[in-house]
């Protein structure tokens, strides 16, 4: 695939774009794992909601 | 299961979990499709192969916009129903809305330089785009900096509306103001401008990046909903621990 004389400015848009996309899944996928995390510990030391006490 | 039903975080969760997956793998099928065509697609006859930056430029702009349009309904929901989850939604789309006006902006400007001959102009659609950006950063700004979670919330919902006013205004500044960047040539009246062999690819990307867009919206959705619960835990800990 030939890109022309602008080769650069394509590719340099498209690392961009795969930057920020991996960037933004990291992200959330990080994130999703900090706060099972933080709920594990939170449980296993016998923390519960409110709501939680309402329902048992 | 009713649609009233996703209100309840809980129910919403378990919904969540179970799509997500699904979304995840059919936003990497159309994706793959899409990038496929976008390299396949022949070069345009006055600007080259940068015409393979729109394939990413014009769905960034599409999904800068649409970002906002979610979290102006949301903001709705937040002011007028005070309903938590419609200020989970809005503010778990900000920071994605936000990436993809950086992307937009920036591409645009790579866009711009082989074709126009600068890479940035104080026209009407950049700068309300930028705007646009400006706006993302100060609904983020509020959400992580508000000490008490519920007054940003409302402080950044109230700013989601009224930021809403530049949407209208970024879809016809080009009709409405003379500007270096080319008037609609997909969504205008007497249908699209644009050849197929490109519009295919086009559309595809588009319908790629907006599934991605769900996609992150919903984890990021999950990811905020398991954070109030851990606040509420700790908030429950350190009642206790006072008591």
């Amino acid at each position: 695939m030939n890109l022309g004389p602008h080769a650069d400015f394509i590719v340099a848009a498209y690392a961009l774009t795969a930057f920020v996309v991996a960037a933004m899944v990291a992200w959330v996928v990080l994130d999703h794992s900090a706060q099972r995390r933080m709920l594990g510990d939170l449980e296993e030391r016998g923390v519960t909601r409110r709501s939680q006490r309402r329902g048992s | 299961m009713a649609v009233i039903d996703l209100a309840n975080p809980t129910r919403f969760l378990n919904l969540v979990n179970r799509v997500l997956p699904w979304l995840a793998a059919a936003t990497a099928i159309l994706f793959a499709v899409g990038l496929y065509r976008a390299m396949g697609a022949p070069d345009d006859y006055q600007q080259g192969a940068t015409v393979k930056i729109m394939f990413l430029h014009v769905p960034a702009a599409w999904l800068g916009m649409l970002g906002w349009s979610v979290m102006s309904v949301a903001a709705l929901g937040t002011l007028v129903w005070r309903h938590p989850l419609a200020d989970v939604a809005g503010k778990a789309a900000a920071p994605i809305g936000a990436a993809f006006t950086f992307i937009c902006l920036v591409t645009g400007s790579l866009w711009g330089r082989p074709t126009w001959g600068t890479y940035w102009v104080w026209d009407a659609r950049l700068t309300s785009v930028l705007v646009l950006f400006l706006l993302y950063l100060g609904v983020l700004a509020l959400y992580w900096t508000a000490e008490d979670p519920g007054r940003g919330s409302r402080a950044a919902a109230v700013l989601t509306l009224v930021g809403a006013v530049n949407l209208p205004i970024i879809k016809f500044s080009v009709d409405w103001w003379n500007t270096l960047h080319q008037p609609a040539s997909i969504l205008r009246m007497g249908g699209s401008a644009i050849d197929p062999s490109i519009l295919t690819p086009l559309l595809i990307m588009a319908a790629a990046f907006t599934l991605l867009f769900f996609t992150l919206h919903l984890a990021a959705m999950r990811n905020e909903i398991l954070r109030r619960r851990v606040r509420a835990m700790r908030m429950t800990q350190a009642q206790e621990a006072r008591a």
